[in-house]
């Protein structure tokens, strides 16, 4: 009989802590390789079409940013959330209601127009996130419910909420019956940074804006230190005077106002106006996003392009090899395995033990039986 | 020293060495223990006395070194295999199952698979023998500390052991109930049983070991008769060098100072069916003296820590007074902006947050207290203060460390326990209401923070001191009161006090203390 156990390192090795996404990219490219040959393809050849050319012109650079920008401003609010200990994993859903609550000028006002549109859309499309993110919260410090599960089943909500506005009271009557809105205005489309370039807009512009504040935040502000208290430490934390669950709010609203702008950015921005879908699965990834980035806002800008382009190399071997695009969630996926099972693996050792290796020192159990009744 | 039976000593243990990381926790320790007598393994805390004894039984590995056990080598990978050689273990934390009962509890460990009445049976006789009183079918949750020690023990017993390990046994018991376990002890003793008896309380060790090995820095620094020695020269053997004592000046005009802490009846029911209730707690601390609250772990001294601190609240908020104003309902950063300061009795992660730097942890307790000093206009902290202010205060309570700034961690038990004492003197506060200052600090520090709390209460500040260590009390209260079972009795003037009086207080011999009578059968 054997069987694995994990034991606590005695120390941890920062330059393997510093090496783990990377240790963990290298692996995801050896298993993509086999995953390749095994579907019949040479993988250098798919890796060249997954990774390479995807980003070798520069308008391909412009749509990195484009799927990039959702990622980060996403992850550098979970990020806040996860150094907090609080675990929201409803992002998809707040960035789906940061775009409905976003639109509402634009898709019930179309009329109103002029620059103050877009700052206001904005706005709302924070406090819509914002909004929806409180719910998991009220619900954890009133009744303590599980932050994990209230926060997801709401993503499938408003997946349902947003369906159901697109197809019924938000449907363009113009729109010969297909489920989407009317186009936004055009002062409700955030603008492009380089038109001439290609489609990048605004939103990454706030990405960035969002990673190096909450880095502030973090790293040079009492809040922030009082996130990383409560998250390492919650009983100090309570001694040091602060209150779990205001810190619970403050994570959920700051992450769910990062995700709603996130929402209401690509809605005015890459789509310009409401669909059914308005998102492939940005809520999600950016929690692999959050933590291939170590929960450091710099490391998750980084992190954000890297999973940004496997979603553009996920549609370019669909349309070069025939490969499904579900090829892009396959990476995603093993990014995030091999990112946690490197962190694991540098703060805890594997010992194989065997449960019959000790021999019993029967020679001192005689002895000591007689005893017993001595004892007595 | 009683007689080897053949020539050879029960335990044997040649350059036994157990390195962690860069920290040598043991090193090349020789011991030998004889069949048949009580020796006591003496060390500050950090010398190494527990990393030596796991490996005794089986919880460690050494590194280097072998362990003669009948003069045969013997490998001890597991507590398994060292129970099947005879080597039983009485820990200083138990580990009992609260909702079980005793039988049940000590069924646990046996894997003989026999049932519960015989165990009962076996663990009443025994216990009858010995002089430990104890009812196997008693609920561990409703026994009292000196009672779950008796489990541990007659369980390490059951198992036939021919060399007990007891670590610090007597830390969670009153004197009674000490005298009580020397006799157990003696009489194993004289039944050719060997003891291992670890502890600091070096009057303990005088009055009931044969032999001592003193520990320093994980090395062997000597043996010698304990009988033979004074408490100051086992002392300095355990510190390297002679522990200066602490002074207390007497306090004049106390009875008319203005009471700075008032605590009036307060009460707070069980927070978790196991937790000790308060029962209508009064007291007053004046400016100008420390009062001490003694009483065996557990009988609520937790509970009213936080009570006092805020970090539970109270529904009356006169029932808690600093500075004349009522603070009941005032979460612990209010009470500290009223000139309260409060030292946990748990330094990693309650006093101290221990992945983060001293400065940080500087910041934990001071940073609605000193707001103007250490952040700054938006809430940036402004980390060129804090980091200065936590060199001061490392200077001041002389914190030895590794790093300028190491994380709290990285210190060890009393360095780190220096510095969140001294982070608080540092802001010369009206109240410090403290739980176990000293605990597992060595002798020097403690010495040094024993004395730093009388001249903070002899500057004007109100002093409470929660401790299980009688002598630390005894040493540095101007009055002290006890608590048992959630109550608290009237402060006795250190003038009146005696350790006997303490101790039948401890035991819960006062009117008011009906529940639990004196375990003394």
């Amino acid at each position: 009989m054997m069987r694995l156990e994990l034991v606590k390192r005695p120390q941890r090795s920062a330059l393997f802590s510093a090496l783990s996404p990377f240790i963990a990219f290298a692996l995801t490219i050896i298993a993509g390789a086999i995953m390749f040959a095994l579907l019949g393809v040479n993988p250098l050849t798919a890796f060249n079409i997954y990774f390479i050319e995807p980003i070798s012109q520069v308008w391909q650079l412009h749509e990195l940013a484009i799927k990039a920008a959702p990622l980060i401003l996403i992850a550098v609010g979970l990020s806040v959330c996860y150094k907090a200990n609080i675990w929201n994993i409803g992002a998809e859903g707040q960035f789906i209601l940061g775009g409905i609550v976003g639109s509402i000028i634009p898709v019930l006002f179309p009329q109103f127009e002029g620059p103050l549109v877009l700052p206001l859309m904005l706005l709302l499309g924070m406090v819509g996130g914002a909004a929806y993110a409180a719910i998991p919260a009220l619900l954890k410090t009133r009744f303590g419910t599980n932050e994990i599960l209230t926060s997801l089943m709401l993503v499938y909500v408003a997946q349902l909420f947003l369906d159901w506005l697109v197809r019924g009271p938000w449907r363009d009557p113009q729109g010969h019956g297909f489920p989407q809105t009317i186009q936004f205005g055009d002062s409700a489309v955030l603008p492009e940074l380089m038109p001439d370039a290609g489609r990048a807009n605004w939103g990454f512009v706030f990405a960035l804006v969002a990673a190096v504040l909450v880095w502030i935040l973090m790293s040079r502000m009492l809040k922030g230190f009082e996130v990383r208290v409560l998250g390492s430490s919650p009983r100090a934390g309570r001694f040091a005077g602060f209150g779990l669950n205001r810190m619970v709010f403050f994570a959920f609203l700051l992450s769910g106002a990062l995700a709603g702008l996130a929402g209401i950015s690509e809605v005015s921005g890459a789509i310009g106006q409401l669909q059914p879908v308005i998102s492939p699965g940005y809520g999600f990834t950016a929690i692999i996003v959050a933590f291939l980035g170590r929960l450091n806002p710099i490391g998750i800008v980084a992190a954000g392009l890297v999973l940004a382009l496997t979603y553009l190399g996920g549609e370019a071997v669909q349309s070069a090899l025939g490969i499904s695009d579900k090829v892009a969630r396959v990476f995603q996926g093993m990014l995030l395995f091999f990112v946690l099972g490197c962190d694991t693996l540098i703060h805890y050792r594997i010992r194989l033990i065997g449960l019959a290796l000790t021999k019993p020192q029967d020679a001192a159990k005689l002895e000591a039986a007689p005893k017993l009744k001595e004892a007595r | 020293m009683s007689a080897n039976q053949d020539g050879t000593n029960l335990l044997e243990v040649r350059g036994l060495t157990k390195i962690f990381g860069t920290l040598t926790a043991c090193d090349h320790i020789d011991l030998d223990i004889a069949r048949g007598e009580i020796q006591a393994l003496l060390g500050e805390n950090g010398a190494g006395k527990s990393t030596l004894v796991k490996m005794l039984f089986g919880s460690l590995e050494p590194n280097a070194g072998e362990i003669f056990w009948n003069g045969q080598a013997v490998r001890i990978s597991s507590p398994g295999v060292a129970k099947k050689l005879g080597i039983g273990m009485v820990f200083q934390h138990f580990s009992l199952f609260e909702a079980l009962t005793a039988a049940e509890n000590i069924a646990l460990s046996l894997d003989d698979g026999s049932p519960i009445s015989s165990i009962a049976a076996k663990a009443r006789a025994l216990s009858f023998s010995y002089g430990l009183p104890l009812d196997p079918e008693s609920l561990v949750g409703d026994l009292s500390v000196g009672e779950r020690q008796r489990i541990e023990i007659i369980r390490c017993l059951l198992q036939t052991p021919q060399l007990i390990i007891l670590d610090e046994p007597t830390s969670v018991l009153t004197p009674q109930e000490a005298d009580k376990l020397f006799e157990t002890l003696e009489r194993l003793r004289s039944e050719g049983k060997s003891i291992l008896y670890i502890s600091h309380r070096l009057e303990e060790v005088k009055r009931i070991c044969d032999r001592a090995t003193v520990l320093r820095h994980g090395k062997v620094v000597g043996h010698c008769n304990p009988r033979e020695e004074t408490a100051s020269s086992l002392a300095r053997m355990m510190v390297g060098n002679e522990v200066q004592a602490v002074v207390r000046a007497p306090v004049e005009g106390i009875a008319t100072a203005q009471p700075l802490l008032e605590i009036r009846n307060l009460s707070r029911k069980p927070a978790t069916p196991f937790s000790i209730p308060l029962k209508g707690i009064n007291l007053n601390v004046r400016a100008g003296e420390v009062i001490g609250i003694a009483g065996v772990a557990g009988n609520g001294q937790g509970e009213f820590f936080e009570c006092v601190s805020g970090e539970v609240l109270q529904q009356d908020a006169a029932s808690v007074r600093i500075r004349g104003k009522d603070a009941g309902g005032l979460t612990i950063t209010g009470r500290r902006l009223l000139g309260a300061a409060f030292v946990p009795e748990e330094r990693l992660g309650h006093g101290a947050a221990p992945r983060m730097k001293l400065s940080e942890n500087l910041l934990l307790s001071r940073h609605a207290t000193d707001g103007k000093a250490f952040v700054g206009t938006g809430g940036m902290v402004k980390s060129a203060a804090i980091y200065a202010a936590a060199q001061r205060i490392i200077e001041a309570m002389d914190v030895r460390k590794s790093a300028p700034d190491p994380e709290a961690a990285a210190l060890s038990g009393g360095n780190l326990q220096k510095f969140i004492v001294g982070r608080e003197l540092d802001r010369r506060p009206s109240v410090l209401v403290v739980n176990q200052p000293t605990w597992g600090v060595d002798a020097g520090a403690a010495a040094h923070i024993r004395q730093a709390l009388i001249e903070l209460s002899r500057s004007g500040s109100a002093v409470l001191v929660i401790s299980q260590d009688l002598d630390e009390l005894f040493e540095i209260s101007d009055a002290i009161a006890v608590m048992h079972n959630g109550v608290l009795s009237k402060p006795m003037p250190i003038a009146e006090a005696t350790f006997e009086k303490v101790g039948l207080l401890m035991g819960g011999a006062e009117p008011g203390h009906a529940e639990h009578t004196l375990e003394t059968a």
